[in-house]
């Protein structure tokens, strides 16, 4: 194989994951249907491989359960917020399309605050720049240049959140020497 | 049957009813956005983002309905699969809908993708003349 293997570590979080999907569709969590089914999740991670994750090699649980749960908060304001414009605003609504420039480089942090960004308030990705990892976001309901401002540093937010729950060591270092400037 | 759990079971009636008629609000307020909004990306807004917690409500109605623990992995997997695919689809559509000028100019307030395209389509142009000019 030319391809470069990954360690089992960095493919345990997709094992776990192919695991959790087959016992849930087959509404069995026995001993047995988990063993079988990680026997499959192994087999078709090896058959059919896939570009690996580069993930950060750390993950901070207590940093992720207030980020998972303002993140719901967040998709509840922003389906009121979608409802609320469709009935009051409609036709009428003004709306801009804002490049963003993101500090990490990875594609795992890039498309993680695409996804957030996406379902949070008034924002949804057009287009991404891989190469200099700028995100270019269609904003719903941007009036003015303060809107924008605001926009801007939501995404910016949102990815030090996600820095801060699986960014790299790097990253985190860069983004406490930002936050204390 | 004793009264304790049947006071149990109005709570979790009452509770799922909510979900189940916020979570068709939500869809309702996908549909009117969808009439209503006066362009393709704004319209993939109301298309994206209600529908996610709808779908959640009614989820989680289902679960509460059924009262059997192995459900609530399948509708777990049900929503996360929504949550990971939605974005996908809506940047897909968005992109193509920018690219295929399917949005209102005069609608937006800064654009700051125009440069970008234009330049990224006049040097395609440029290489294509290359191309075919020595030919």
């Amino acid at each position: 194989m030319s391809r470069r293997r990954i360690s089992l570590r960095q493919e345990l979080p997709l094992l776990v994951w192919l695991v959790f999907v087959w016992a849930a569709l087959w509404q069995d969590f026995s001993p047995g249907n988990l063993l079988f089914g990680a026997l499959i999740a192994v087999v078709v991670a090896r058959l059919f491989y896939l570009p690996p994750v580069e993930l950060g090699g750390r993950f901070s649980v207590v940093r992720a359960v207030p980020f998972a749960i303002v993140f719901l908060g967040k998709v509840v304001a922003a389906s009121f917020q979608v409802l609320y414009l469709a009935v009051a605003r409609g036709p009428k609504v003004s709306n801009a399309v804002v490049a963003v420039q993101l500090r990490s480089h990875s594609d795992l942090m890039v498309t993680a605050t695409g996804h957030v960004i996406s379902l949070i308030p008034g924002s949804l990705v057009v287009e991404v720049d891989r190469s200099t990892s700028t995100l270019y976001i269609h904003g719903l309901n941007v009036r003015n240049g303060e809107d924008v401002m605001s926009l801007r540093k939501e995404v910016r937010d949102t990815e030090a959140g996600l820095i801060r729950i699986m960014g790299t060591k790097e990253e985190l270092a860069e983004l406490k020497q930002e936050v204390a400037s | 049957m004793n009264p304790e759990v049947s006071g149990v079971d109005t709570v979790i009636d009452t509770v799922s009813a909510v979900f189940m008629v916020v979570g068709a609000l939500m869809s309702l307020g996908a549909a009117v956005g969808l009439l209503r909004f006066p362009d393709l990306m704004s319209r993939m807004h109301a298309a994206t983002k209600p529908q996610v917690l709808g779908l959640f409500l009614l989820l989680a109605a289902v679960g509460l309905q059924l009262r059997t623990w192995w459900v609530w992995p399948v509708l777990f997997v049900a929503w996360i699969f929504q949550l990971l695919t939605v974005p996908v689809s809506a940047h897909m559509v968005g992109r193509a809908g920018y690219r295929t000028k399917h949005l209102h100019r005069e609608l937006l307030t800064t654009d700051e993708l125009e440069a970008v395209v234009q330049k990224a389509a006049d040097k395609r142009d440029a290489d294509d003349d290359e191309a075919s000019g020595p030919a």
